[in-house]
């Protein structure tokens, strides 16, 4: 067992594993991501409430659980890069940053998109969900920015997982202290709608889009995790041999 | 020998805090500022200023925190005083403690003293000046604490200072939320006591974990 | 197929939603595939061993 982990986290068998199962990953995802769409867009029936307009949750829920999926990912192989100084481990620290803050800006944008038809407004303070996602979108734009200032990757990466497991800390502490001011000043003026995909018919193209969303992240970590090796490892021979082709 | 190593970098943090007490009191200054700058800004309604003031003080006392905090770790750096720290054979999170505790005392007591005068100025009165020199006592350490990590992320960045400003914002969130909920609770004749239990969960909190994420953070600075 | 892409009247708010995460996953995804293309093309054409 131990044998085999050590072995994956070698940078050049991660590379021709990773090698083999990519091509696999994407078809499997580009056909998933097909059926999804059919199965949130035509098949499932309109809400009766919202109409056509409740579409966008089969992309925004997705995002939303990503956004904080992959920064509890992120803080994982921060804790294994801290701990075992795996370099494999410390590059997806910084490629978990930049998957979740895109996710974390797609739950927000269509999020926005969702709300102006049926709040009439882009922006709700009143709503604790909206306003945890700008402050995790915060939260990765500070991961980032601080893995980027360090001109050595390796201890920015190093030095990022400790803030990435210090948000991890406080994302908790955040949503609730979020919930806790909200449910403070609510004021009369929000209108507040039936959570909808109550029905299972629209409940089940949900969950599969979720899934979509995770295999989506996992193929997408590991060709941007195999391109970080192909460029640091330049040097070294096995890289040279796959570069020639 | 724990004892002993507590007990020095505590003293030796006072002593230098006390050798350049003149800094100390810019936050102050800049604190007393920014509740000037306000009133300026939005007008001399009484009414007005009394319901934003407990979200003003507060915000202008975690920016006078975060002002405070550029520096913490540098002077150690120069001195190879961490360096020392991590190759002392003392646990690094305990010598962490020690400088936590003495730093949060020696920027979070002024401002707490004169946060209630400043409260009384912009025209709060009775209790709610309590609930701020309180809710300020139980919060403005956990804010200290959380800036300390920033500075030692940032340690030896040549622009560290906006960066850390950018990384410790958002996580200042819950303290604000709890510190000016208390104040405005009280501003409302409503019971604060909840909102101040929160924070001194925090205070809990922030004092049994920060001390381990900024050993970690001066670690992995001096690899 | 019209009355599909009108959406109910929401048209621009669904279709803004889904064209916003098809244009990021999408380019998500092209960034990491382009980049290995760029090194293996550069390996090739180069060969410098250290």
């Amino acid at each position: 067992m131990f044998h085999r982990f050590t072995a994956l986290s070698s940078p050049r068998h991660f590379y021709a594993i990773a090698s083999a199962w990519l091509p696999w990953l994407s078809v499997l995802t580009a056909l998933g991501f097909a059926v999804g769409l059919y199965w949130g867009l035509v098949v499932a029936p309109p809400d009766y409430q919202q109409g056509e307009a409740y579409r966008i949750i089969y992309v925004h829920v997705p995002s939303a659980w990503l956004s904080l999926m992959v920064y509890t990912v992120m803080a994982g192989a921060g804790l294994v890069a801290l701990v075992w100084h795996v370099k494999l481990a410390e590059i997806a620290v910084y490629e978990c940053a930049v998957l979740g803050a895109w996710f974390t800006a797609l739950a927000l944008g269509t999020g926005m998109l969702w709300g102006k038809p049926m709040w009439g407004t882009w922006w709700q303070w009143g709503d604790a969900r909206m306003l945890s996602e700008l402050i995790l979108l915060f939260l990765y734009i500070g991961v980032l920015g601080l893995h980027n200032a360090f001109a050595d990757s390796r201890k920015g990466a190093r030095v990022a997982a400790v803030l990435a497991l210090a948000g991890i800390v406080n994302i908790p502490i955040i949503h609730y202290s979020v919930e806790w001011w909200n449910t403070l000043h609510q004021g009369a003026t929000v209108t507040r709608f039936d959570k909808p995909a109550a029905h299972s018919s629209m409940l089940w193209p949900l969950l599969f889009m979720g899934t979509m969303f995770i295999l989506y992240f996992s193929t997408v970590l590991l060709a941007r995790i195999r391109v970080r090796i192909l460029e640091q490892e330049a040097d070294r021979q096995w890289a040279e041999e796959v570069r020639r082709g | 020998m724990m004892g002993r190593a507590f007990a020095a970098v505590f003293r030796r943090e006072l002593r230098l805090a006390w050798r350049r007490r003149g800094q100390l009191l810019q936050p102050l200054v800049f604190y007393a500022l920014v509740m000037l700058l306000f009133p300026l800004g939005a007008g001399a309604d009484l009414a007005l200023l009394g319901q934003v003031a407990p979200s003003l003080l507060w915000v202008a006392a975690l920016l006078a925190v975060l002002l405070a905090q550029g520096t913490l770790f540098s002077a150690d750096l120069e001195e190879g005083g961490i360096e020392l720290w991590v190759t002392s054979g003392v646990s690094l999170g305990w010598l962490a403690l020690a400088k936590l505790i003495a730093h949060a005392m020696i920027v979070s007591l002024p401002l707490i003293l004169v946060g209630p005068v400043l409260a009384g100025w912009l025209g709060l009165r009775g209790e709610a000046l309590w609930v701020l020199a309180v809710s300020m006592a139980l919060g403005m350490p956990v804010l200290c604490w959380i800036g300390a990590l920033g500075a030692a992320l940032t340690l030896g960045l040549p622009r560290g200072g906006i960066l850390l400003a950018l990384i410790v914002l958002p996580l200042y969130i819950p303290v604000l939320m709890f510190g000016a909920g208390a104040v405005h609770a009280a501003v409302d004749g409503r019971p604060a006591d909840g909102a101040l239990l929160l924070l001194a969960g925090l205070l809990f909190l922030g004092v049994s974990l920060a001390p381990i994420a900024t050993a970690a953070a001066l670690r992995v600075s001096q690899e | 197929m019209a009355e599909f892409l009108a959406m109910g009247g929401y048209a621009f708010f669904v279709w803004g939603a889904y064209g916003l995460v098809a244009v990021v996953l999408i380019g998500n995804a092209a960034v990491p595939w382009w980049r290995h293309r760029r090194l293996r093309n550069k390996g090739s054409g180069q060969g410098k061993a250290h």
